[in-house]
């Protein structure tokens, strides 16, 4: 009996929040008394530090510290929040000698308020030895100018070659991809670039940290792995984690940049340094220019066929820039090959192989999509041109050769040598077949004409997966107590960054409990109180943390009808349990608030506490299909998005309202990606895209009809047979869109973004011009 | 330097620095509602009234509010959450950073524009950004609540 699930249930915290309550970490941290913390950054993207002088800085009245790489420990380590160990190379010190990107940190300064910490800041005197830097990723490897000079730790082999500028490398496969296309009747082979992208969560990256009453470091982050954030904070500053207090208020967005702890270490450095509270809030040019963003790629795909399409091998090369440092390098990497491999399990022979390589740029990082975003705008790309070389429909052509329901493929999340996983739950191919009717796709496809003549409107489709958590690695708790009259608390580390965790997996409990949502109240603030999760990531929420709120409800019911047999006085087989009350055999009965206050009186004397965990042996994707409609005018290049169409499998809807803003926010997320966003550096490694004047994020005028269905499948795994929402949902719109501009224009942009002057200066119908 | 100043319905006194600007003169002061997102004017996560109008809070100088009054979702809440109902109810706040600028703007609108259409609304609120929601669940929204036939 679902009373909560499936349902529209507005987010727990949402009126509040709309009505400006304060919730964030800048709303909690109101000690008058804490530092401002600022950072010296490097103008050099690449130099040696040679000397530093901080005399006449540390003359500024009100500045309380100045540390430099001389002042803080040496210990390597990396800012990627994954599971113990990351896969991620330690190759970064709080503070180094060497700086590897324009904004790299070079001195610490805390001061009484932002006005003395930034006088402080200019009257620091560095001297560099300004060395030239490697900027081009394609001109990384073997590269004589080093990134890193030394090899960095590795806690396994992530193919990490620093002295050739290569933060990781990989080879994964089936078959002899070489023998077999060379034997295709069609090949397709292109080359598509995918830039950086910024994440521009609302709320910047900020922290607060201090000592509390009893002298544990307190560090309170807006932040998307607060577990993590104790772990890495504790083995650099070698502090116990028992000693190390992590807050978790609501956090202002992530997107995956606050997987990474790019700002907790500084102010915690300085707390540690003064024994005094310390504030870091980074501007919006910092959250920018020196955090992380998504890793620009490129990728060349080769796809073969026969005549008919079906398609026999898909081989993509993938060189990523994961820029000065390597937070998420491998990992993202990786997750280029796995959540595109296994789409077209018609190819018995695959390859996906690449490398990660180090630029003097701003770090690559997390970001939404995860390697997914970019490997499916070249997959579906080349799907696309694929069809066009074989005269086939590309939504034929997908059907065709997709994977479907009980299929086994060696790249899905959770394979092992010989042991592929299976896809257990797969409504892709209704989605695709739903969203040719939405779109009038027999009639529309590929393209119509305005009446007069200067737009044209073309349409594009593609599809994507990713997955539902990291298989054979992440694990999450929830811990369930019964409270005295009745309610239940609900704690877990799963980090709600506004995409609803918080409440949905209320819902999940709530509805095994048999009790209103309103019972069961959410604990997800302070570490000390919560059960271990891995944090917000990977798209793990409702399917890894759900599948624990499940799993701990299930065990609180029958905890509760243990106790109430006993206060029964009945076998505990002959308790039933149905909407918030205890039978027995006999007639006797006891609700929910008669057991919980007895068992916290003195007759009862027990706390019903109950703690589910999981870990998924698999990872099993959610699906969509997107179909785009554009609009190009033709004397401008100027393109808008006029309709998208998204079909979500992601199992069964949780939450009806949240799972439909997951996909919208996520389409323009992609929309965004497709047409115009773009980190860009200057020819000297300065990032010249530093605020939103620069680097433009879609505004509502530039979003057109977005029409969203869910055609639900049954993930047998999932709680109440659910799968992810977060990611799947921003992989689709850079493909989809690029190919209805191709169908409307002729112009098939390989390098995102599409933007207008590209669209405009092609030539024009039929020229195909690479630009 | 001191300014006199009306918040939200009362007199106040400010003591400000030279060359502060008013989102954080007022988070300074505990009017925690008002977020700042950027440093450009570009996202309007700060718009509060001035006599009524919204504005840019971390655009305006808080020595030019002398003798105006502000206004903040604070003093607004009712209103505010009866918008808020419309915006949960579509799950159109998510992380909920940009929404009181956002509702500060939309409450703006309500009364100035009647029955507007959807290009009306988008263009009125096209300062305030989200990266959440993508924006379609705002519109929903304030078509609900502005009463949009």
């Amino acid at each position: 009996m679902m009373r909560h699930v499936g349902r529209k249930i507005p987010k727990i915290d949402g009126i509040a929040l709309v009505k400006g309550a304060p919730a964030y970490t800048s709303d909690l941290d109101i000690n008058n008394n804490a530092l401002t913390v600022k950072l010296l950054r490097s103008p050099h993207a690449s130099a040696e530090i040679v000397a530093i002088d901080k005399k006449q800085a540390l003359a500024v009245p009100g500045v309380e510290c100045i540390l430099t790489y001389e002042d803080v420990p040496d210990t390597p380590f990396t800012l990627a929040g994954q599971s113990f160990p990351e896969p991620s190379p330690y190759d970064r010190r709080i503070l180094d000698k060497w700086v590897r990107y324009v904004g790299d940190e070079v001195a610490i300064v805390a001061a009484v308020d932002e006005k003395t910490a930034l006088e402080a800041i200019a009257k620091i005197q560095v001297t560099y030895n300004v060395l030239p830097p490697v900027l081009d990723p394609a001109e990384a490897i073997g590269n004589p100018v080093l990134v890193h000079r030394s090899q960095p730790h590795t806690n396994f082999d992530i193919g990490c070659v620093a002295s050739k500028n290569i933060a990781a490398a990989d080879t994964i496969g089936q078959g002899d991809v070489e023998a077999v296309l060379a034997s295709c009747e069609v090949v397709v082979e292109s080359r598509y670039r995918t830039q950086a992208q910024a994440h521009a969560m609302m709320e910047t990256y900020r922290a607060t940290t201090c000592f509390d009453v009893n002298n544990r470091l307190q560090v309170m982050s807006s932040t998307q792995i607060p577990f993590h954030v104790r772990r890495l904070l504790s083995r650099v500053l070698d502090i116990p984690r028992s000693r190390i207090k992590i807050l978790k208020p609501r956090v202002g967005g992530g997107f995956g940049g606050k997987q990474t702890a790019a700002v907790e270490i500084f102010p915690a450095m300085v707390t540690v340094k003064t024994g005094k509270p310390a504030r870091l809030v980074y501007t919006r040019n910092e959250s920018f220019c020196c955090t992380t963003s998504r890793h620009a790629m490129e990728l060349t795909v080769r796809l073969g066929s026969d005549r008919q399409g079906n398609i026999k091998a898909v081989d993509i090369y993938c060189l990523s820039d994961t820029g000065a440092y390597g937070e998420h390098a491998p990992t993202v990497f990786w997750v280029v090959g796995q959540k595109t491999m296994p789409l077209y399990a018609a190819a018995k022979a695959w390859r996906y192989h690449g490398h990660a390589v180090y630029t003097n740029k701003t770090p690559g990082g997390a970001l939404r999509g995860y390697g997914a975003t970019q490997g499916t705008f070249a997959l579906e790309s080349a799907i696309n041109e694929l069809a066009e070389k074989l005269a086939m429909d590309p939504a034929e052509l997908r059907l065709h050769n997709l994977i479907r329901e009980k299929e086994c493929h060696g790249a899905l999340c959770g394979s092992a040598p010989g042991h592929p996983a299976r896809l257990e739950s797969s409504s892709l191919a209704a989605c695709i077949e739903r969203g040719k009717e939405l779109v009038g796709w027999q009639k529309n496809y590929p393209c119509r004409t305005s009446v007069d003549g200067t737009k044209r409107r073309g349409y594009g489709m593609a599809v994507t997966m990713q997955g539902s958590g990291i298989a054979g690695i992440d694990t999450g708790s929830v811990t369930l107590k019964l409270n005295e009259d009745g309610f239940f608390t609900l704690a877990h580390g799963a980090s709600d960054m506004g995409q609803g965790s918080d409440t949905v997996l209320c819902q999940l409990a709530a509805d095994v409990l048999e009790v209103e949502l309103e019972q069961v109240v959410v604990t997800s603030f302070d570490l000390d109180t919560l059960p271990y999760d891995p944090g917000a990531y990977a798209s793990s929420g409702a399917y890894v943390t759900g599948n624990a709120a499940l799993r701990a409800a299930l065990e609180m019911k029958e905890k509760m009808c243990l106790s109430a047999a006993r206060l029964l006085e009945v076998a505990p087989d002959e308790v039933q349990y149905r909407d918030g009350r205890f039978l027995a055999a006999k007639g006797e009965s006891l609700t929910l608030s008669e057991l919980a206050g007895k068992l916290c009186s003195f007759a009862g004397k027990e706390q019903l506490v109950a703690t589910g965990t999981f870990g998924g042996a698999t990872s099993p994707p959610p699906f969509v299909a997107g179909f785009a409609e554009v609009e190009v005018d033709l004397m401008t290049g100027q393109c808008d998005v006029v309709d998208y169409v998204a079909l979500v499998d992601c199992g069964t809807v949780l939450n009806k309202n949240l799972a439909r803003i997951q996909v919208e926010g996520g389409i323009v997320m992609g929309i965004g990606l497709a047409l115009y966003e773009d980190v860009r550096y200057s020819a000297r490694g300065r990032l010249a895209t530093g605020s939103f004047m620069e680097y433009k994020i879609p505004s509502r005028q530039d979003v057109g009809e977005i029409r969203v269905e869910f055609i639900e499948s049954h993930e047998p795994t999932g709680p109440f047979g659910a799968k992810s929402i977060g990611e799947v949902v921003c992989n689709t719109p850079a493909p989809a869109i690029v190919q209805a501009i191709y169908n409307a224009t002729g112009y098939r942009c390989r390098q995102l973004p599409a933007t207008a002057e590209k669209i405009l200066l092609a030539p024009g119908p039929g020229g195909q011009k690479q630009v | 330097m001191r300014i006199d100043t009306r918040i939200n319905g009362r007199d106040v006194v400010l003591e400000i620095e030279e060359g502060e600007f008013l989102a954080r003169t007022l988070r300074r002061y505990g009017y925690l509602s008002v977020k700042e997102g950027c440093e450009t004017g570009s996202c309007a996560l700060c718009t509060v009234w001035l006599d009524n109008s919204p504005v840019l809070a971390c655009a305006t100088l808080s020595g030019r509010v002398s003798g105006h009054e502000i206004t903040t979702i604070e003093a607004v809440a009712e209103e505010a959450g009866a918008f808020a109902e419309f915006m949960v109810a579509e799950g159109a706040e998510q992380c909920g950073f940009c929404s009181p600028g956002f509702t500060m703007t939309v409450l703006a609108m309500k009364r100035e524009l009647k029955n507007p259409t959807d290009e009306e609304i988008n263009h009125y609120l096209a300062g305030n950004l989200c990266r959440c929601s993508g924006y379609k669940g705002q519109l929903r929204a304030v078509r609900k609540f502005m009463g949009v036939k």
